[in-house]
């Protein structure tokens, strides 16, 4: 079970308490009633599903309530920071990402097994 | 009853062991009772009789024995039960502390443990090796549902399953520390000592009953000048002082998973004859630590040769285990087949014991030197350069084959058990759980921890520490603390192997096990590599190797030595499965702990909820809510029920429990402007005083929820939503208000428990309700439908809607919670004496239906846009924006012919069409047929005397009057296309 | 002819509890719902006569009345008697938003030397001392349910839960407090 820090709470709380938003930093655009039919499918429909850093959206909704942004591995499945909803996309530390890269090499993924017996 | 060597044994050897002579329990196993010492495991009980033969493996039915005298054991897998629904089926004998009055079975035999029909299975092997299943079970494909899967499923699975409910119950509990160190043996115990001294808090758990881990069968090792063993049981007893340390005994540190949370799970009751009624079977500890210490030790392994499955072989180590610790000797000629030094010392203890080493054989030429002198001065035969190649006996081991290394000449020796060594695997199950990344040791065979995921080490023999001071040394440091404990082992040891040994190697046929429990043998993972599989993940799904409920412990490293020999491929390069969790087998009961009976799910009452039941209630759940659904007189079934409360209602007056409406409070100057951003509707435009239907749609467009929004004044808005949707509907606000409207000055509250809601509905509600309500003209002119206002009932404080799903003249009463139940008690007895009734959400359902209201989430499915369901004119032309605008203008969701929401009446007025029943304009054309869309909602109205329905119908509203078919299993039933308002179209009954 | 309601609480009559935890249905309370930005929480700090915490997690007790800390601008306030909270709110003439919760909630005041271990038998926050001191407050699940829990002493807890959920929520302390004393 993921242990998250909530920027608004200042502490580690156990992923019980929190729900998963979605991808972060997808403004809602403030024409949308004039946006075209792409513009629409980009903001609504398409999300990038990336696959190592990604960043998203958390709800402390069993906590504070608050909304939050999350920088994830998805490989490790660690957080690597958080920080609160409005600020703009926060690079990661460089010592989480190198945790993070030398995770990444150290799971063994189905892509790795399945890759080294084609 | 005295414990005296005859009762609890033959094999008990007079002064060795650790326990208790004077204390026995009494047991049964396949019917026969035997008598053992508090302490025993079942094994070692069994042993002591000279019971050997426990059980048949899975695929052949071959006899088997004790392996091990751990967690590890793959073979002695028992049916443990103290009565029908307190039956375990799988249950480890080597880890099963004997209890007074145990009732065990062996398992996967039948008539008899000694006579097994399944042997057969043996005879006719070849057919049964690796990949069988894939291959023979392919083809013909219809036979798999009748034949072969129902022949697999018999067959697959040692034991049986209880067909009672569990009577037991289980705890589980949330903890939180510093360091979490796993395993108690002497690196563990020294790096609590350690971590303890820093003031840390600290828990050490061991799944063993007593701490101690390698010290339970290492009779020789000192430490801090004492037994090893006993200074263990002191390191315990001064830590559980320690108002900073728990230590767990009996408790499995089953996984470790992320961000440093371990699940564990603690054996409370499985060795007590009478547990206490409060006492749960089994604890799960769910444990966030911020620094883990591993501390796991290590797994022998067994030699891979012919025959190596017969009962009375096991571990050196286990047989070590069993001697000094159980004070039962496993033979009384025993047999050694080692590669490694630790199984001298095996041999040494039993000798020392007074049992007689028919040999040992060792396929080193070159075995420790200390170790080899100690043979020699005991007088024990050593044979270096040897192997055994072969074993004899049916039920038990009576003899094995020697020959010297890469010779010919055999030569038979009587034994009646045979333990052997191939060394040490260290335990890096719950390091490679963690993430953590191995490094092969090519020296010494093993894989041992080398990069970590977590803020965790490895110290002692699971790191590959093998030296004692250096392992006690790796302890201190772990700990963090400094503390002095000084250790020393009698011998060092050396040596070790993984793959088959000589005489099961690639140019032979024979049975020479690597997976016990599986029954995979050398020759089975050598036909999987040539048949293609190359990496060991395919390896083991092939030939099942380690995927048997001991997950390996023994047979995965020499299956992946085996693998890597004919793949001609590094170890490393073959690679290693990954270890997940769980670490042994956890019960279901354990990980479902409380969430059974009452406290499986939250049952929400409403504060009448009692009064309902009184008055002869049905519930229905909807969500986690109870809800009264009809409300039966005597002798009446759910239909008369229902007619009579839609009759009543719409004659009289009925009362019905809204309470369960979702409702949020939405306060501050902004609340209108916020509203019309989640609303299709216009809400400034909504005076205070007023109330009205909205429907809010999502970014795609389509209705999301709906309900009735009151403005109590200028910044305050009552909301509320459907019943199911209260907390996502919250959810999806908060998510706007938060992230894409934060200027806006307003506030969300949830409210729905706030208040009691009780609907008077009928001609008759305000003459119900007249008396109750103070502060309020709610005459039809000064309180006309849909006005809502704030005012005192029963001189509580309320808040009055005067609103209808019934279109019925209509009034809602919010009163606050606690006063729910008396206010409909006496809100009832008024309507009670006028002819009113009770009505539940059947009823409401079916008069809603009558008019044509919608219910989201039954007529609507997620792709219903307002317009799409009649509602169109909830969708504000003015405004600019709202969530679901630019959704709205999608080609998709404008173009002709979508499915609309009509009306369907059957030809047949008595017909009552199923809900979710397709739609087609030809009921005769070929299939697949064109289907028009589904019936959404069908009900028998009383009032109208015939049936009704709504449902989607693509073009809907363009077929009004058309005959359209809604084929059935055995009959076609014709429909004709209606508006959705059945009953008062008018609309006129509503504004009584 | 209307006489006054009479009130039913929720959990009357239910009992619990083992021989180290004491659990019990508290009073009835009069709670308010409310938020406020930064800038006008002295404004209504002094309306309420408590201080609301701004620290994260933490309470404030004054005047019979205790203000929790629920998020960065909500506190959850709880008068034991049936004092005037909304009319307070109303005249503190600063922005806010209150709302009456006191039906929506109840509360059951758990205590003893096994309350923490049978809180935690359904709630994974880290309940010792340390991290969870007397006065300290946090929503949080309990089971499958939310609550907001206040440690009101060493070994007393306050966790009110929404009136729907205390059965379940009392169910389950008392589970936690059977284990709890084990």
């Amino acid at each position: 079970m993921l242990l998250i820090h909530c920027p608004y709470c200042e502490e580690d709380r156990s992923e019980l308490e929190f729900r998963w938003a979605g991808e972060a930093h997808i403004a809602r655009p403030e024409n949308i009633a004039a946006i075209s039919d792409e513009e629409f499918a980009e903001f609504f429909f398409l999300r990038n599903n990336e696959k190592g850093l990604t960043y998203e959206r958390w709800r402390h909704i069993h906590g504070c309530g608050r909304f939050f942004n999350a920088a994830r591995d998805t490989v490790s499945d660690s957080f690597l920071m958080t920080y609160k909803a409005g600020l703009p996309k926060q690079p990661v530390p460089v010592a989480e990402r190198f945790a993070a890269i030398a995770e990444e090499t150290s799971v063994e993924t189905w892509e790795q097994t399945e890759g080294d017996a084609r | 009853m005295s414990g005296s060597s005859n009762t609890t044994g033959a094999f008990r050897i007079k002064g060795a062991g650790r326990h208790t002579p004077a204390r026995t329990a009494r047991f049964t196993f396949d019917g026969k009772s035997y008598t053992a010492l508090e302490g025993d495991t079942v094994a070692s009980a069994l042993l002591a009789h000279g019971v050997h033969l426990l059980g048949r493996s899975f695929k052949y039915h071959r006899p088997r024995g004790i392996l091990t005298a751990g967690p590890e054991e793959p073979n002695a897998l028992l049916d443990v039960s103290r009565g029908a629904a307190r039956r375990q089926p799988n249950v480890r004998a080597t880890v099963q502390e004997v209890f007074d009055g145990a009732k065990i079975a062996s398992q996967n035999r039948w008539p008899s443990l000694s006579f097994d029909i399944g042997a057969l299975n043996d005879v006719v092997s070849p057919f049964f090796a690796a990949g069988f299943y894939y291959k023979t079970f392919m083809w013909p494909r219809e036979a798999w549902h009748k034949i072969y899967e129902p022949i697999i499923r018999r067959a697959a699975g040692l034991g049986v399953a209880p067909t009672e409910d569990d009577p037991d119950h289980y705890a589980s509990r949330y903890v939180h520390c510093d360091v979490l160190i796993a395993g108690a043996g002497v690196a563990g115990l020294t790096a609590a000592l350690s971590a303890a001294a820093t003031g840390q808090k600290v828990i050490l758990v061991d799944e063993q009953p007593e701490v101690g881990g390698a010290l339970h069968y290492d009779a020789s090792t000192m430490i801090d000048g004492q037994n090893g063993y006993d200074w263990a049981q002191a390191a315990a007893a001064k830590l559980k002082a320690m108002p900073n340390v728990t230590v767990l005994t009996r408790t499995t540190v089953f996984g470790y998973y992320n961000h440093g949370f371990l699940g564990l799970v603690e054996r409370v009751t499985d060795h007590v004859a009478r547990p206490g009624r409060d006492a749960p079977r089994e604890r799960l500890w769910q444990v966030r630590t911020k620094r883990t210490i591993l501390a796991t030790g290590s797994i022998e392994r067994h030699m891979v040769f012919a025959n190596n499955d017969r009962p009375g072989i096991m571990l050196a180590s286990a047989a070590r285990s069993f001697l000094n610790h159980h004070g039962v000797a496993v033979g009384k000629n025993v047999g050694v087949y080692t590669a490694h030094d630790s199984a001298y010392e095996a041999a040494f203890d039993l000798k020392r014991a007074g049992v007689s080493i028919a040999a040992i054989v060792d396929s080193r030429d070159k075995p420790g030197e200390a170790v080899l002198a100690e043979a020699r001065k005991l007088g024990i035969d050593v044979l270096t350069g040897h192997a055994v190649v072969d074993t004899a006996g049916r039920l038990r081991v009576s003899s094995m084959t020697v020959a010297r290394n890469g010779n010919f000449d055999r030569r038979k020796i009587k034994v009646d058990a045979l333990i052997v060594s191939a060394g040490w695997t260290p335990s890096v199950h719950l390091f490679s759980q963690s993430r953590g990344k191995l490094k092969f040791d090519e020296a010494k065979q093993r894989f041992v921890p080398d990069i970590y995921a977590q803020n965790s080490v490895s110290i002692g023999a699971c790191n590959g520490t093998d030296d004692l001071p250096e392992l006690i040394d790796e302890a201190i440091t772990a700990g963090g603390g400094s503390v002095v404990v000084s250790g020393e082992n009698r011998f060092d040891w050396t040596g070790g192997m993984i793959g088959a040994a000589e005489g099961a190697g690639p140019e032979t046929a024979v049975k020479a096990f690597v997976d016990f429990q599986h029954d995979v043998t050398a020759k089975d993972i050598r036909l999987a590599v040539r048949e293609g599989m190359h990496s060991i993940e395919h390896i083991k799904r092939f030939t099942t190797n380690g995927m048997a409920s001991d997950q390996g412990k023994l047979s995965n490293m020499h299956g992946l030595a085996i693998a890597a020999e004919m793949l001609g491929r590094p170890i490393p390069q073959v690679g290693l499965t990954t270890f997940r969790a769980p670490y042994t087998p956890v019960t279901y009961g354990t990980l479902v702990a409380h969430s059974r009976g009452d406290l499986f799910d939250p049952a929400r009452k409403t504060p009448m909820h009692d009064l309902e039941a009184a008055a002869g209630a049905e519930f229905e759940d909807v969500g986690n809510w109870k809800r009264a659904w009809y409300f039966p007189n005597r002798g009446e079934t759910m239909h008369e029920a229902v007619n009579r409360e839609c009759k009543t209602v719409r004659d009289i007056g009925g009362v019905f429990d809204a309470s369960t409406l979702g409702k949020i409070e939405v306060v501050g100057p902004d609340a209108a402007a916020f509203l019309n951003l989640l609303y299709t509707n216009a809400w400034d435009t909504l005076k205070p005083g007023k109330s009205r239907y909205g429907i809010m749609t999502r970014e795609d467009g389509f209705i999301y929820d709906d309900g009735v929004v009151g403005r109590l004044a200028e910044d305050r808005f009552h909301v509320t939503t459907t019943t199911g949707g209260a907390p996502r509907v919250l959810h999806h606000m908060e998510d706007y208000l938060q992230t894409e409207f934060p200027h806006l000055k307003v506030w969300l509250t949830s409210t729905t428990e706030q208040w009691a809601v009780i609907a008077v509905q009928g001609p008759k509600a305000r003459e119900i309700i007249q008396p109750f309500v103070e502060g309020l003209d709610i005459s039809g002119e000064a309180f006309p439908h849909m006005s809502v206002a704030e005012c005192t009932v029963m001189g509580v404080p309320a808040r009055l809607f005067r609103m209808s799903f019934t279109g019925e003249l209509g009034f809602e009463v919010n009163v606050p919670a606690d006063y729910g139940a008396d206010v409909w008690k006496a809100i009832w007895e008024r309507a009670e004496s006028m002819g009113a009734c009770l009505y539940g959400t059947e009823t409401m359902h079916v008069l809603r239906a009558e008019k044509g209201y919608i219910i989201v989430g039954q007529d609507t499915d997620g792709t219903v846009t307002p317009d799409d369901a009649g509602y169109g004119w909830a969708v504000s032309k003015k405004k600019t924006d709202f969530v679901g605008i630019r959704g709205l203008k999608r080609p998709d969701l404008v173009r002709e012919g979508r499915k609309q929401l009509v009306g369907l009446l059957t030809k047949d007025p008595k017909e009552v069409l199923e809900e979710g029943g397709q739609i087609v304009a030809d009921p005769n054309q070929p299939k697949p047929m064109t289907m028009l869309g589904h019936v959404t909602s069908s009900y028998w109205s009383e009032n109208l005397g015939r049936s009704i329905a709504i449902a989607l119908v693509a073009g809907g509203r363009a077929r009004m009057g058309e005959t359209l078919y809604v084929p059935m299993a055995d009959r076609t039933i014709a429909v004709e296309v209606t508006d959705m308002v059945f009953v008062d179209k008018e609309g006129g009954r509503i504004h009584g | 002819m209307a006489e006054l309601a009479t009130r039913s609480l929720p959990l009357s009559g239910v009992h619990g509890g083992s021989a180290i935890v004491r659990l019990e249905p508290a009073a009835p309370a009069t709670r308010i719902s409310l938020r406020v930005r930064a800038e006008d929480v002295p404004a209504l700090s002094s309306a309420l006569g408590v201080d609301l915490p701004m620290k994260p997690k933490t309470s404030v007790y004054a005047n019979g009345r205790t203000a929790l800390w629920l998020g960065p601008d909500e506190w959850l306030v709880i008068d034991e008697g049936e004092s005037g909270l909304m009319t307070a709110a109303a005249n503190s003439g600063a922005l806010h938003s209150a709302t009456d919760v006191s039906h929506r909630n109840t509360a059951i005041l758990v205590s003893g030397a096994g309350a923490a271990s049978a809180i935690n038998g359904g709630c994974p926050q880290d309940l010792s001392l340390d991290a969870f001191p007397v006065g300290a407050c946090s929503r949080t699940l309990f089971g499958k349910v939310e609550v907001v829990l206040l440690r009101t002493a060493e070994d007393a807890f306050r966790m009110e839960v929404w009136r729907s959920f205390s059965d379940y929520a009392f169910g389950l302390l008392s589970e936690g407090a059977r284990d709890a004393a084990l």
